[in-house]
């Protein structure tokens, strides 16, 4: 049975992915720690968080292909799971700070003694140590897209209605997080980190360490989603995809599939969240405006959504090109490109990058098949017996 | 009746004299019995002297004990004669003043103008000897009282009067009584000041107790303002948003497509505002105050114009894909936003209000500016066209059997696509001349769209979609129930609470408030 679902949830397009995801992840850090500086195959420092970011984008636009590609959900708060991850880890690394903040307080943050905060709020114990704050991570957005999803699916809450309320969500939370009594910092949000369990989170070797997991972490993420959508449970999920009431009406349970795949994308894209604010070094409410979820959703829609390898390779392509446009001279025209890839992607490549390669692709490796069974059988016919293919 | 008229004790001319005297010994007591003398002289000199004095003009000779008063042009008079003298003696000097003495010139001044010709110039002079309840005005209020013949002076009169009253020490209880009633009736907040004032003096049982009920009358009067007051910034709110969301609804109706891009035409119509503003500015200042009604519908026009051409090059590919429709035109409005801000610049725009939309009246104790009720109205006007434009034109027909059932209609030889163009058309349109209306009470800047569009969202799906009185119901309830949290909750919670019920409301009606019925099911 194992290998089974082995081989079914790793066929070969998806192989060659975690193959160079992890040859990325060894290899970016290795040049990066082991090459003299200035050598010509060493990755510079600054270019492996930009890799890290990237890799952290990644891992959230797999959540939304999660959701959307297979679910038909489409979400416009994802960015609030990521934002709330991120702030997950951005309090324990607060707490790490410790008495070297400005005002030298070892147990308030900076921000809390600049508000004259007299304690600790109570949802901010805890998160001194990492097992819990790693916890969190994963609890705070699971728990709140499932009370939403819970909310919204029971009493189906489909289509753009869904879409607007998630934004509805993202947008509350934006409004939340940018008060200062909230407890969370205000606009300023959580920054001056200066420890991960223990590690100097500006050294090399953290960094290094940290895209490396980034890495794992989106090998990981696209081996739960190959799972899950590859099992039978994603052809459920695919059936709610493009025909809901019909599969309502099968005895299949909408509400709970959709539930199920809302909360594990969540996890994931708060995972995403917490691996990217050490990285960045901030967290602040601005990662929650709706602008945000809408840009990762166009990642998805650019590298072809229902492909999980396309919302990958979109979300480091569109932001690769952001990096580019947004420093150069190019700056003022950076929204009309990222506009006229909305309108462009939705109008002309409706299957995005991978979805319009596979379209290409699988009618001629149908036709290769095609010929070799032909000649195979030709062969067969002579009477020279020959191995039939696998697939 | 207690209100005895009381004459002005007529001033002999050598009491007269002799305070203005006073003003010569260069001494603050002195200088200080020698105002109040002025002033409760009636003199018609009187308050030239004292406005003198407090501007350091009024100059006094300590040797022949003369006074004159010196204008800023630099003419100079006899303090007492009111005759022009050539130059002032070598000895004299400007009379000093000390903070206790200013503020004896200013209440003294504050009675002079009680008398002053101008009825509204009286009014204010009682609004201040009511705050301030000086006892030392009391003849002044009981001269002007008893002449009083303007409406309006005459309540402010008497209500200086009662607050005099109500803290003269040796006033009889049934006088402060009465005082209470009259201010009682005021009924705003510095009423409420005074008697609050007057909890903390000493006082017999009865005007205590006065004291207290007229203060709870008062507090409940005041929260009941305050409830006309919320409603009102409720239905502003409410209309604003209406007038952003009322597009939005009509292409979401007929389309089921969210026009992610709809705040960008409101924005579209605020710079039209902006630019028929502009030229008349430069050409034609005299038109200032027909802008609006030049740039409603230009904005129309345009809006529209660039709605119809938006769904014949985009969105008429993407029918069936609500989803992708959504992500279609939020790159739309990034473009066009960013299309602005490379056109306008990324500040705002200065936009004028014409002279018929800018002040304020006051109804009972809340104040209605002009452009909110004009807003308000045109909103109004808006839905109401808008409502017979769907109810009687074949157009609006088209529209009502396309929203209803589209392939039924196709059937029926309706061209949808169409009916789909002038309805996305209409839409923005509208947008555009929503547009027009917030420039006034908005800043105009690219931005300008995205604040209104997420509330716009919230507004058509709480109201339901196929039903303008739906979007109408949506806006203004959403437009009240946030400006009442807005006190109890502050402007942010306030606004959290609301998606949040929202949020909660859409899982008991997933189609909103006034849903189509049908037994149509999707997908």
């Amino acid at each position: 049975m194992m290998p089974h679902a082995l081989t079914r949830t790793l066929d070969r397009s998806a192989t060659i992915f975690l193959l160079v995801v992890a040859a990325v992840g060894v290899l970016v850090p290795l040049s990066n720690l082991l090459l003299p500086e200035g050598s010509l195959f060493q990755v510079p420092t600054y270019l492996m968080a930009l890799f890290g970011k990237y890799v952290c984008y990644a891992l959230l636009a797999l959540s939304i292909d999660l959701i959307w590609g297979y679910c038909g959900i489409l979400s416009l708060g994802h960015g609030a799971f990521f934002a709330l991850g991120g702030y997950a880890m951005g309090m324990y690394l607060m707490r790490q700070i410790g008495s070297r903040g400005v005002y030298g307080n070892p147990i308030l943050p900076d921000f809390m003694v600049f508000l004259n905060y007299s304690k600790l709020p109570w949802y901010w114990h805890g998160f001194d140590m990492f097992w819990f704050a790693a916890l969190m991570v994963l609890l705070v957005p699971g728990l709140l897209a499932f009370g939403f999803g819970w909310l919204a699916f029971r009493s189906r809450v489909t289509g753009v209605y869904l879409s607007i309320i998630t934004q509805a969500m993202t947008y509350a939370l934006l409004l939340a997080f940018f008060r200062n009594d909230f407890g969370f910092g205000g606009n300023n949000g959580l920054t001056d980190f200066k420890d991960i369990v223990g590690f100097n989170v500006q050294a090399d070797g953290t960094r290094a360490a940290l895209f490396a997991l980034s890495c794992v972490a989106l090998i990981l993420g696209f081996l739960v989603c190959r799972a899950v959508v590859t099992s039978k449970l994603g052809k459920v999920l695919i059936a709610v995809r493009d025909a809901e009431s019909r599969a309502r009406f099968l005895g299949y349970r909408v509400e709970s599939y959709k539930l199920f795949v809302f909360t594990l994308s969540a996890c994931m894209a708060g995972v995403a969240g917490a691996l990217y604010v050490p990285q960045v070094g901030i967290i602040n409410p601005g990662e929650f405006a709706p602008a945000n979820s809408i840009e990762a959703v166009i990642w998805v829609a650019v590298g072809g959504r229902g492909t999980l390898i396309g919302a990958a390779l979109g979300a480091v392509v569109v932001n690769y090109a952001k990096t580019l446009f947004t420093s150069g001279v190019l700056a003022p025209y950076w929204l009309f490109m990222l506009g006229a890839l909305f309108i462009l992607v939705t109008l002309l490549l409706p299957k995005g990058i991978v979805g319009t390669f596979n379209a290409w692709w699988e009618p001629w490796k149908a036709k290769r098949i095609a010929i070799a069974n032909a000649t195979a059988s030709a062969a067969a016919e002579d009477g020279v017996s020959k191995p039939k293919m696998a697939e | 009746m207690l209100l005895t008229a009381v004459c002005v004790v007529p001033a002999l001319a050598g009491a007269f004299e002799d305070a203005i005297s006073k003003f010569a010994n260069d001494d603050f007591s002195d200088t200080d019995e020698a105002v109040g003398a002025v002033a409760a002289s009636g003199n018609p000199q009187a308050f030239a002297i004292i406005s003198a004095l407090k501007d350091g003009r009024l100059m006094a000779d300590p040797d022949s004990k003369k006074v004159y008063v010196t204008e800023p042009d630099g003419k100079i008079t006899d303090a007492f004669t009111g005759v022009a003298v050539d130059k002032l003696p070598d000895g004299a000097e400007a009379v000093r003043l000390n903070n206790r003495l200013r503020r004896t010139v200013e209440a003294a001044l504050g009675g002079l103008t009680l008398l002053s010709p101008d009825p509204a110039k009286r009014v204010e002079a009682a609004q201040s000897v009511f705050k301030t309840h000086d006892a030392a005005m009391l003849p002044v209020v009981d001269g002007a009282l008893a002449k009083e013949t303007d409406k309006a002076a005459k309540l402010a009169f008497t209500e200086a009067r009662a607050a005099i009253l109500l803290f003269k020490e040796d006033a009889t209880d049934a006088e402060k009584i009465e005082a209470i009633a009259t201010i009682k009736l005021r009924g705003d907040q510095e009423a409420l000041a005074l008697l609050t004032g007057l909890a903390g003096a000493e006082q017999s049982m009865a005007v205590a107790r006065a004291a207290a009920n007229a203060t709870k009358a008062i507090q409940s009067r005041q929260t009941l303002w305050s409830v006309a007051q919320n409603a009102w910034y409720g239905l502003s709110l409410g209309s604003v948003l209406l007038l952003a969301a009322i597009g939005l609804a009509i292409t979401f109706g007929v389309m089921g497509v969210i026009n992610m891009a709809h705040g960008e035409m409101v924005m579209i119509g605020a710079y039209v505002t902006f630019g028929v503003q502009e030229i008349i500015r430069n050409s034609y200042p005299a038109l200032f105050d027909y802008s609006l009604l030049i740039a409603v519908p230009l904005a129309f026009i345009i809006a529209g114009g660039i709605g119809v051409l938006i769904e014949r090059t985009i969105i008429r590919f993407l029918y069936g894909r609500p989803l992708e429709t959504l992500l279609a035109t939020w790159g739309l409005s990034l473009v066009l936003q960013q299309a602005v801000r490379t056109m306008f610049g990324p500040t705002n725009r200065e936009v004028g209000n014409p002279s018929w939309m800018s002040g304020a009246f006051e109804l009972g104790q809340i104040t209605i500016t002009y452009n909110r009720l004009w807003i308000l109205c045109f909103t109004m006007a808006v839905f109401v066209i808008l409502l017979a434009m769907l109810r009687h034109t074949s157009l609006g027909l088209e529209m009502r059997a396309v929203t209803q059932n589209r392939r039924m209609a196709a059937s029926m030889g309706i061209a949808t696509s169409r009916v789909d163009a002038l309805t996305f058309g209409l839409g923005s349109g509208i947008a555009g001349i929503a547009g027009v209306a917030l420039s006034q009470i908005d800043n105009v800047s690219p931005n300008l769209g995205q604040s209104y569009i997420i509330d716009s969202f919230m507004v058509v799906v709480f109201g339901g979609v196929g039903n303008l009185w739906g979007t109408l119901v949506g806006a203004l309830a959403l437009g009240i129930a946030n400006k009442f949290l807005e006190p109890v909750a502050g402007a942010v919670l306030g606004k959290i609470a609301i998606l949040v019920l929202i949020i909660l409301f859409i899982q008991k009606r997933p189609r909103g408030l006034f849903a189509l019925k049908g037994r149509a099911i999707e997908a």
